[in-house]
């Protein structure tokens, strides 16, 4: 496919919208945007961002697609072809998404050789639209980190430096992306999931507004925080994405009313009032980040922005509420896994109590089991008032400080992450200092509310990631912004 | 607070029905006390009169009508993943000694 000049890096893939409407209309063939995809894919397996393709599900609905696009062109049959968003489209699920058919291992061993009896609500929703998934990307087992590093199975390379981490925990999907496999991948976003591997490997990642996307058929981390959203080369390519997977849905009672569309329409940004935290330029921000950040501001100063700097004094707390919470809600979550009705069970166990925790043991990594075992300890009587209690307090005071924000600004915006993609290896024997990666993605989860990470230059030949928030519910109006600032940035 | 010793690691993870090996342990008591300590910075945020969060969404008791959905999937296919199975039930060790 020919490279067309209005996408930011050179790219196989033309815009989704565009590629839709040549599927659409024959011009293009969902059979070969799938065989492209899987080609791309099988050139580029030394990065190790894919667990497994699902090529023979891919083809069979590629195949199917490109007949209904024939015989809605003949005046044949009765499709509803002509509206949809995403016909032909590839794309590469995380692989805790359930996907009918396919393994789904959240990258742990506990849950090799699962196979999904059903499909995520989400992958549905694509399919309805005609978009294909074409594999399932690597990730920290269970989402839980910031580099892939976790995953029980491999590390993935950052596809600008092959000795750095891609971030994570969506770390295969935004690799996935930036490597040209597919348009769009799905990630999961809890602390930072989509945004931080965004920043590292230099794509937009998009975190919608708490409860805007089902989480039915997900695997699931901290149900208080999880999202579900898009990474793409485009801001415009991500609103096509979600604009399809936004909406109540009658399988998960977290979800929330959607907004009409999320089709990104650039806005004029003359008198759009932005607010840089100051929190998040304070000391500790690698010098690099900041001299692109900084660049960053200014060009929106340039095109007509409103710039004014806010603080928001407890998001430095942010982290700490965070490895509260997480893994409080991750023991509970993980104790499903427990080695009787599904995934990895100790064959030689004497009793049940033994079976547990030797399938338990044998099957969660070292991460999983430390998550575990803090959110036991913060969760256990006499400790729960003090930790979490407490933290979820603290939250309280994060999410009124965002609500007194968006009072006099509409966006908010900082960098994604402290520092750009490190080394493999640099942060995998100290937990702690692997947290503190997560340190200004963390405090959107706790509010609820939608922010974007998107390019912003480079340093050393590293992408850095410039992060927008906005109030909650407020995607639409985010989307349009970003999509805007795309323009502006590049 | 106290810190962690060896002894509360071991009982956490029998809580959280997960044997560790010596090594796991000794690992564990130093770095689950280098996190807690980080946490702990929340003692001195002030919270006077705030309530906890437990959820963004503001929505209570989500309900639906009780009836039986067709989820596409037969019994077959949900112990396609259950690993002993007997005459159609899950098999699991003896619970009562």
């Amino acid at each position: 496919m020919a490279d067309t000049s209005d996408t930011p890096t050179s790219s196989q893939w033309l815009p989704i919208a565009e590629i839709a409407a040549k599927v659409r209309i024959g011009e293009l063939k969902a059979v070969d945007l799938v065989e492209q995809s899987l080609q791309t894919i099988a050139d580029s397996t030394e990065y190790d961002a894919i667990i497994a393709t699902t090529s023979e599900r891919a083809r069979e609905r590629a195949k199917l697609i490109d007949e209904l696009v024939s015989n809605s062109l003949e005046g044949e049959g009765d499709s509803d072809i002509a509206s949809m968003s995403l016909c032909g489209v590839p794309f590469i699920a995380k692989d805790n998404f359930l996907v009918f058919g396919a393994e789904t291992t959240a990258a742990s061993n506990i849950l090799k050789r699962f196979t999904a009896p059903y499909q995520s609500t989400v992958i549905e929703l694509l399919e309805k639209q005609g978009a294909i998934c074409v594999a399932k990307a690597n990730l920290d087992a269970f989402a839980h980190g910031s580099s892939t590093e976790n995953s029980d199975f491999m590390t993935t390379k950052n596809p600008h430096d092959r000795t750095r981490v891609p971030g994570g925990s969506s770390g295969g999907s935004a690799a996935a992306v930036v490597l040209d496999m597919v348009p769009f991948a799905l990630g999961t976003d809890t602390g930072g999931s989509i945004r931080l591997p965004a920043s590292f490997c230099g794509a937009v990642g998009y975190k919608p507004t708490y409860g805007l996307v089902s989480r039915s058929g997900v695997v699931a981390m901290a149900s208080s925080l999880d999202v579900i959203g898009p990474l793409t080369r485009t801001v415009a390519d991500a609103g096509y994405v979600l604009d399809a997977i936004a909406g109540v849905d009658p399988l998960d009672s977290t979800t929330i009313t959607r907004q009409e569309n999320y089709i990104p329409k650039a806005l004029d940004l003359r008198g759009r009032k932005f607010g840089v935290i100051k929190e998040y330029m304070a000391e500790g921000l690698d010098p690099g980040v900041r001299l692109q950040i900084e660049s960053a501001i200014e060009k929106l100063a340039v095109a007509g922005a409103e710039i004014v700097e806010v603080s928001l004094p407890t998001l430095p707390a942010a982290l700490a509420v965070y490895y509260i919470i997480c893994p409080a809600e991750v023991s509970s979550n993980l104790s499903r896994y427990d080695g009787q009705r599904f995934g990895y069970s100790h064959s030689n166990a004497k009793d049940l109590e033994a079976s547990y925790s030797q399938s338990r043991s044998i099957g969660f990594g070292k991460e999983a089991k430390r998550r575990i075992m803090i959110g036991t300890y913060v969760l256990s009587s006499g400790y729960y008032d003090a930790y979490y209690k407490k933290a979820q307090t603290v939250r309280t005071k994060i999410i009124n400080e965002f609500a007194v924000a968006f009072e006099n600004v509409e966006f908010l915006i900082g960098p994604t992450v402290p520092s750009v993609a490190f080394k493999i290896g640099e942060n995998s024997t100290d937990p702690l200092q692997m947290y503190l990666t997560d340190i200004l993605t963390v405090a959107v989860n706790m509010a609820g509310i939608p922010a974007i990470s998107i390019p912003a230059g480079t340093t050393d030949g590293m992408p850095v990631g410039l992060q927008i928030m906005s109030a909650q519910c407020n995607d639409k109006l985010l989307l349009d912004a970003a999509c805007s600032m795309d323009g502006v940035l590049a | 607070m106290a810190d962690l010793t060896r002894d509360d690691i071991l009982k956490l993870a029998r809580l959280a029905r997960i044997s560790l090996t010596d090594d796991e342990a000794s690992e564990f008591t130093g770095e689950l006390g280098e996190i807690l300590k980080y946490v702990r910075m929340l003692d001195s945020v002030d919270t006077e009169g705030l309530l906890p969060t437990s959820q963004v969404t503001g929505l209570t008791n989500v309900s639906r009508a009780d009836v039986v959905w067709d989820y596409g999937y037969e019994e077959a296919d949900l112990l396609k993943n259950v690993p002993e199975v007997e005459a159609g039930l899950i098999k699991v060790k003896r619970m009562i000694g």
